[in-house]
């Protein structure tokens, strides 16, 4: 499958190693009959990101998949290529092909309690469901927004996270590992937010996505909690080339996460997550 | 139907007439490969291989030796026919970056000529079939697979011998092809007569047997045909019972196999490079100093190579025996779940070509065993374990 | 008021099922306390004769180096159990608690509580047991706050 040139709207500096870029599909260009079609993204969903002659990356969409002029992505510089896509800048391109992967379940979670639980730069993912859930507010029970960051430094979206907080309808809760001085909130490991989330626990819905640690302790608090395993799910990462499901990198036991995930549900993962080198 | 001795040959220059690219085995550096066929097939006649765990051995029958004029007196080429339909390195596309940052991506054009297989084992042809629905027909298309396998003529020679490490009886695969060739071919040589029974499986295969004129084949040939796989399929030594493996290997992520096997196996990958299904890729992205030319490379990988599974924390599978129970489980296990079918065929290269001579039909009977025992001390722990 | 905070303990996790009787005793070894915005609830060093339910407010557990700026490491809220050294010999504070906000909290009186437990070991068994809950969840957050998830690796 063929990239598509995508050209860079504008560009945000997150924390001092995650940046958010804004996109648009370059229209005023032949795209070859063989490239991937702009697919609208569902929330949970990703895209191959290609760095021209440096390579290509899986980034899970980080804006409103409900918007199909503009396609966003936030990341993390961890490597050669999200480095050099990190580096991008307004007026430049980049190739796109996607997007790929399951979603979060928010047509499932239709009438129930929502708990979002966002670890570091798993807030990214994250963000597309809650704008369905916000768009869609009359549809669902107690929204809980649950975040944990390293530092308050490293927190992502804050103007968005006051915007959030200001709201009514919409319970944030934040923590940090390592506090600062100025830092007046919670200090301890995200799952100790987990406690305190308004939810009925039998039926709730939870989306949990962070360091792949974080997940299994935040899943295993919420389940400590009373809530199903079916219905608390996580978003997971593994090694991809492809995104097809033709390169084999991205098995997890038979699954391949890039078609079969990444977001599964905790009942089907658990066993797997908690093998060691599976 | 029933062709003449030298029918390998006349199809093989009717194949390159007709525009094809003829690929069929040969003896080079002391094996037996497929390779494109130049001029005149240069069929092996004659050689005949030995095979065990870690050990090939080539040699040709001494003229005296009646079997010396066998066309296909060998059991299967070092290499299948893997890399002809998924290249071991082929470019994916190539993408410019004009002074102004705009970005162009052209992908890679298919071959212009279509494939023959001339003397594909009824295992690698099953690994064809196999390999077509892993890349084909579970999702997301690989078109540089289906632009070779589309229009590729797949000429089958049954086996009318087995080698110590063939276990496609058990495997469901062989040493006789039911279907999904355009010709099958199985060689009879005896006192009287040297031919091959011929069958068609598609109207190309018809078309085949006509211009060559093959002429019926007796009842008394057809017998011998059945004979003839009945006794290779009993000489096999070695067995797989995939359905037991299959559900061992679904809970056995714990089972001690893995470190026994982990003291012996290299990790150097030999078996996957092998395996007429193994179908793992690696991308490489390139581009010229300059900055205006890119391209994508695809290439083969392996399960087994350490950074296979790495993610920017590290590496997930990082042990030996981590990363020897992901291919046999995906092989033997998970990819029925993925797939709907075992991944194995039975052809056994894994064995010969493993150094250390691991065998994959020994390590899926440890699975069953061990698998078995761990449930009865589950069940012994009054169903607490 | 006992019946007050006998309830408010019966709906905690560390103390719920406990018979009421025990329930009605621990009370008894409770009193409402208030803290400002700024004060020290207890510090580094100090006897451990009591520990807190926290009603409203945000208390942070605190160490002092010699030099240097506090480091926070952990914030407690309202619902949460403060204080388990007054249960564990040696009987002092490990650390510092501040009331970030003003706090409303209910104090138990620990020195009567662990005499109570010495003459009746099956209560102090079971205040052992819930206490170890406490100790046990806080060193699991604190052990996954240790390991830096979200750390750049490498």
């Amino acid at each position: 499958m063929l990239p598509r040139p995508y050209r860079v709207l504008a560009r945000r500096v997150d924390t001092r190693d995650t940046v958010t870029l804004e996109l648009a599909p370059v229209r005023d260009r032949q795209a070859h009959r063989l490239a991937a079609p702009h697919g609208r993204s569902r929330p949970g969903q990703f895209n191959m990101l290609y760095a021209f002659g440096v390579g290509e990356v899986p980034i899970s969409v980080s804006g409103d998949a409900a918007d199909r002029g503009r396609l966003v992505h936030t990341i993390r510089s961890v490597g050669a290529v999200s480095e050099a896509l990190c580096r991008l800048r307004p007026g430049d391109e980049l190739g796109v092909r996607g997007p790929f992967g399951t979603a979060w379940p928010v047509a499932e979670a239709e009438g129930q309690d929502v708990v979002i639980v966002a670890g570091g730069i798993g807030l990214a993912p994250l963000r597309p469901a809650l704008y369905h859930l916000l768009a869609q507010r009359e549809r669902y029970g107690h929204v809980s927004l649950l975040y944990g960051a390293r530092r308050p430094e490293e927190m992502l979206y804050v103007d968005e996270l006051k915007r959030w907080r200001s709201r009514l309808d919409l319970d944030v809760l934040v923590t940090v590992d390592k506090a600062t001085e100025n830092w007046r909130g919670a200090v301890g490991f995200v799952t100790t937010l987990v406690r305190r989330a308004e939810m009925a626990a039998g039926s709730a819905v939870a989306m949990v996505c962070g360091p792949e640690l974080m997940m299994r302790y935040a899943a295993a608090e919420l389940l400590g909690r009373g809530m199903a395993a079916e219905r608390v799910h996580v978003s997971l990462e593994r090694n991809m080339k492809c995104g097809l499901g033709l390169c084999g990198h991205c098995q997890l036991g038979p699954s391949f996460v890039c078609r079969d995930g990444p977001v599964f549900s905790f009942a089907s993962v658990r066993d797997l997550l908690q093998t060691p080198e599976v | 139907m029933w062709l003449e001795a030298d029918a390998p040959e006349r199809l093989a220059a009717l194949l390159a007439d007709r525009g094809y690219r003829v690929i069929a085995p040969r003896v080079r550096d002391g094996a037996l490969v497929v390779a494109e066929v130049d001029g005149a097939a240069a069929l092996p006649t004659g050689w005949y291989d030995e095979t065990g765990p870690g050990r090939y051995r080539l040699a040709r029958r001494p003229d005296s030796d009646p079997r010396a004029a066998e066309r296909f007196g060998f059991t299967i080429a070092a290499q299948a026919w893997k890399p002809f339909l998924h290249p071991p390195e082929v470019r994916l596309l190539r993408a410019e970056r004009a002074s102004g940052g705009s970005l162009r991506f052209t992908p890679e054009p298919p071959p212009e000529r279509p494939l023959a297989f001339l003397g594909v084992r009824p295992c690698d042809l099953a690994a064809i079939r196999v390999q077509d629905r892993a890349l084909t027909a579970s999702g997301a298309e690989d078109d540089v697979y289906a632009g070779r396998r589309q229009g590729a003529l797949l000429i089958v020679v049954e086996c009318g011998r087995a080698n110590a490490t063939c276990f496609c009886a058990s495997m469901g695969t062989g040493p006789g092809a039911r279907d999904g060739f355009d010709l099958a071919l199985t060689e009879l040589l005896d006192a009287d007569r040297h031919g091959f029974l011929a069958r068609a499986g598609s109207d190309r295969g018809r078309a085949l047997l006509e211009e060559l004129g093959a002429r019926p084949a007796s009842d008394l040939d057809l017998g011998e045909r059945q004979r003839l796989l009945d006794a290779t399929a009993r000489s096999m030594t070695r067995q797989v019972d995939g359905e037991a493996t299959r559900a061992a290997l679904a809970a056995g992520a714990e089972l001690p196999m893995w470190g026994s096997v982990a003291e012996r196996c290299l990790t150097c990958g030999n078996c996957t490079l092998v395996c007429p299904t193994c179908f793992c890729t690696t991308v490489r992205d390139t581009s010229d100093v300059a900055g205006g030319e890119a391209e994508r490379w695809r290439s083969w990988d392996s399960c087994f190579g350490l950074e296979f599974s790495a993610i920017h924390g590290g590496t997930v599978r990082s042990s030996a025996a981590a990363r020897y129970r992901q291919w046999l489980t995906h092989k033997l296990g998970s990819w029925h779940q993925q797939f709907g079918e075992s991944g194995c065929v039975g052809c056994g290269r894994c064995i010969v070509w493993c150094p250390v001579g691991i065998d994959i039909t020994a390590e899926a009977a440890t699975a069953v065993r061990q698998a078995a025992r761990s449930a009865e001390t589950a069940a012994g722990r009054g169903g607490r374990g | 008021m006992i019946k007050d905070v006998s309830a408010l303990l019966a709906a905690h996790p560390v103390f719920a099922g406990m018979a009421s009787d025990r329930l009605d005793f621990v009370a008894g070894c409770g009193w409402n306390v208030q803290f400002l915005a700024g004060e020290a609830i207890f510090r580094f060093g100090e006897h451990a004769d009591r520990f807190f339910m926290l009603r409203s407010g945000t208390v942070s557990i605190e160490i002092r180096p010699p030099t240097g700026p506090t480091h926070r490491i952990e914030t407690l809220g309202a619902g949460e159990v403060l204080g388990w050294s007054w249960l564990y010999p040696p009987y002092t504070w490990q650390f510092d608690a501040r009331a970030m906000t003003d706090v409303r909290a209910t104090a138990f009186d620990g020195t009567c509580l662990r005499d109570k437990c010495e003459q009746d070991p099956s209560l102090g068994y079971e205040l052992m047991k819930r206490f170890a809950r406490v100790v046990t969840a806080r060193l699991q957050a604190t052990r996954l706050q240790l390991l830096d998830v979200y750390g750049t690796p490498g």
